[in-house]
């Protein structure tokens, strides 16, 4: 095979073991988004079917074995989860159950969807907390990446959600050196407290240059890969495929960020795949050097 | 950053009119489109595939015991458990007097002596004076242990520079034979009440800066939590917010909440747990403490701790630290 991943896996290349699997993500609308943001470490678009929307009896199936597996939050991305016509009976079989983080865009989140969001998080026991993407604080930084119009789209998701009684947890990358900074980090707190969110959150990801992004910024340079010796085994645990697994509609990936390596699955059931990893691939790299988690 | 021509509009517009249809059959593998039949069977073809007797026994090694070495004491008819001292005299002075009162056999504290207030060294008299059984928390095992940091878990960069601030602070004034102290207080202890065999952990029996709110530690993960520890209850601290809840197997869980700032509900007041034997199992007690709050403002002021933090003291809604809290707990909250 010609993958990264499959010329960068040597017996050198460090070997992180489960030590809990304590977070289950679903990409539960495959690769499929409205959006083709051009920084997308999986390249969703409209029409990539890398990986299908899952129906509920699917994700079901994996909240029984996750029960039995005692995991204690669980993530929905995609794609732009609110494609997924069960998105929102998923969420409500979830938090039956446990947790649950949405990661969207915002452009689906009518006034309508958010009331029906906060009588779902209302009935549970478990936090539901959504997630909204946003890569600029002004339109003229964040339409370049995520496509024209979409900072006033974004927004107009984030009033509903405010609307509705959901604090959203906005989350910005580092596809801007503006974006990661103190001030930066200010502008996106005073954009929010200008629209009325009066408990600002915000989440901030370095970027993995895999997917569009390798194309907008640069692909990973040869050094960028993890050697033996160079994780310690003590500090595992800041590295989330320690304790997480991906659930597509193609069976379960170490992580959310290797769903377009079949080196990156595992097995069919989370039983399958509760063995060790290898951190062969670059964007592994991006997680040990940045300490980065998807997870808020 | 790109070197590339800056692109006109007509090429933007076909870039991304590409882009939305570059996928049409074709699936991402790495950096290359390859027919989607080749990345299913690529995929398919890797990861394993147990038979379900192998899934199975996966599944219960995953859940099988972890040994965790601490002697058992007890049993004991009633015990006053607290956490996160965070230097507060006043209130640790509270809480002794109120297990006197209420004739609790023994007081055992969950970790985190230092941060947040003033005079650190202070409270350490009375802890032994009053012989309360200490486990560490991360706070203990970074004085101890030298490290330039709480430990404490945050992600944000103002809770991060608070907690910053309040370390470097504690750090300063603990004399090295409080942190060797410190250094030998042990990780873990197993309390019977009762009939009931607790686990006393500071975050989680996992990790100890393992935070543990109610809206996010459902119940089947308390459960194996549980199994895995071989414990009838788990008492833990380290989130700041106290919470109780009997799972559906009778076992309890119990973040006995801090004593050393509010938890974040509005009230000046802090909060301790009391756990007492009944026939066949325990009672556990959520309490809140009434300890002299305005002198301890007032000596954090005259330490010139962060006002933000006199006025979590003052108030009772915090002012930092808020970014771990997860949404339920956040909407509770003030700010």
């Amino acid at each position: 095979m010609d993958t990264q991943t499959a010329e960068s896996t040597s017996p050198s290349t460090p070997r992180v073991a489960l030590r809990s699997l304590d977070t289950l993500w679903f990409q539960v609308a495959g690769t499929l988004c409205n959006l083709a943001c051009n920084h997308c470490f999986i390249s969703c678009s409209p029409t990539n079917h890398t990986h299908e929307t899952m129906p509920l009896e699917t994700v079901r199936g994996y909240l029984e074995e996750a029960r039995a597996l005692g995991i204690k939050e669980y993530y929905f991305t995609g794609g732009e989860p609110f494609l997924n016509p069960d998105m929102e009976a998923i969420l409500e079989a979830t938090l039956a159950q446990g947790p649950a983080t949405v990661l969207t865009n915002g452009l689906l989140l009518d006034a309508r969807r958010c009331q029906r969001l906060a009588v779902i998080a209302e009935a549970s026991a478990y936090s539901l907390d959504v997630r909204v993407s946003l890569d600029g604080y002004v339109a003229a930084s964040n339409d370049p990446i995520r496509g024209e119009g979409t900072f006033e789209r974004i927004l107009a998701g984030i009033d509903n959600l405010v609307s509705a009684g959901i604090n959203p947890v906005v989350t910005v990358t580092e596809v801007h050196a503006s974006n990661a900074s103190v001030s930066g980090h200010e502008h996106f707190l005073a954009l929010l407290r200008a629209r009325g969110v009066t408990k600002p959150r915000l989440k901030t990801l370095p970027v993995f240059q895999i997917g569009a992004e390798a194309e907008r910024s640069g692909a990973y340079q040869s050094w960028q890969r993890l050697q033996a010796g160079e994780v310690e085994e003590e500090r595992w645990d800041h590295l989330q495929c320690s304790s997480c697994r991906m659930v597509t509609d193609q069976g379960v990936w170490v992580c959310p960020i290797l769903v377009n390596e079949p080196e990156g699955r595992m097995g069919a059931s989370l039983a399958d795949t509760l063995d060790a990893f290898p951190l062969g691939h670059p964007a592994c790299w991006t997680c040990h050097v940045h300490g980065v988690s998807c997870k808020t | 950053m790109s070197n590339r021509v800056p692109e006109d509009r007509a090429q933007k517009a076909e870039r991304a009119a590409s882009k939305l249809t570059a996928h049409r059959g074709m699936a991402t593998w790495g950096e290359k489109l390859v027919p989607l039949g080749s990345f299913r069977q690529a995929a398919a073809e890797t990861g394993r595939q147990l038979e379900p007797a192998a899934r199975a026994a996966e599944i219960r090694a995953h859940r099988q015991p972890r040994a965790v070495n601490a002697p058992v004491e007890g049993p004991y008819q009633r015990v006053v458990v607290f956490g996160g001292v965070y230097n507060n005299r006043h209130a640790l002075e509270a809480v002794i007097a109120e297990g006197r009162r209420c004739g609790a056999d023994a007081l055992y504290c969950l970790g985190d002596l230092g941060g947040f207030g003033p005079h650190p060294e202070r409270i350490w008299p009375l802890l032994e004076a009053a012989g309360v059984r200490s486990i560490q928390g991360n706070y203990e095992q970074s004085l101890a242990s030298g490290r330039d940091d709480c430990n404490c878990g945050y992600t944000d960069p103002r809770d991060n520079h608070f907690a910053g601030l309040s370390f470097r602070y504690t750090q300063a004034r603990c004399s090295e034979a409080f942190k060797t102290w410190m250094g030998a207080l042990p990780q873990h202890r197993r309390v019977t009440v009762g009939e009931r065999t607790l686990l006393l952990v500071h975050g989680s029996p996992r990790r100890v800066n393992e935070f543990l709110f109610d809206s996010t530690s459902p119940d089947p993960f308390l459960e194996v939590l549980l199994d895995q520890y071989q414990a009838d209850g788990i008492l833990c601290t380290h989130t700041g917010i106290g919470w109780h809840r009997r799972l559906p197997s009778g076992r309890d869980v119990v973040n006995v909440g801090v004593i050393g700032r509010p938890g974040n509900d509005g009230r000046t007041e802090v909060w301790y747990a009391l756990l007492s034997a009944l026939p066949g199992g325990i009672s556990v007690a959520r309490l809140p403490l009434v300890y002299d709050h305005q002198a301890l403002a007032a000596e954090m002021r005259r330490e010139h701790l962060p006002e933000p933090f006199v006025e979590t003291v003052l108030t009772g809604w915090w002012t930092t630290c808020l970014e771990i809290l997860p949404a339920r707990e956040r909407a509770a909250s003030r700010f």
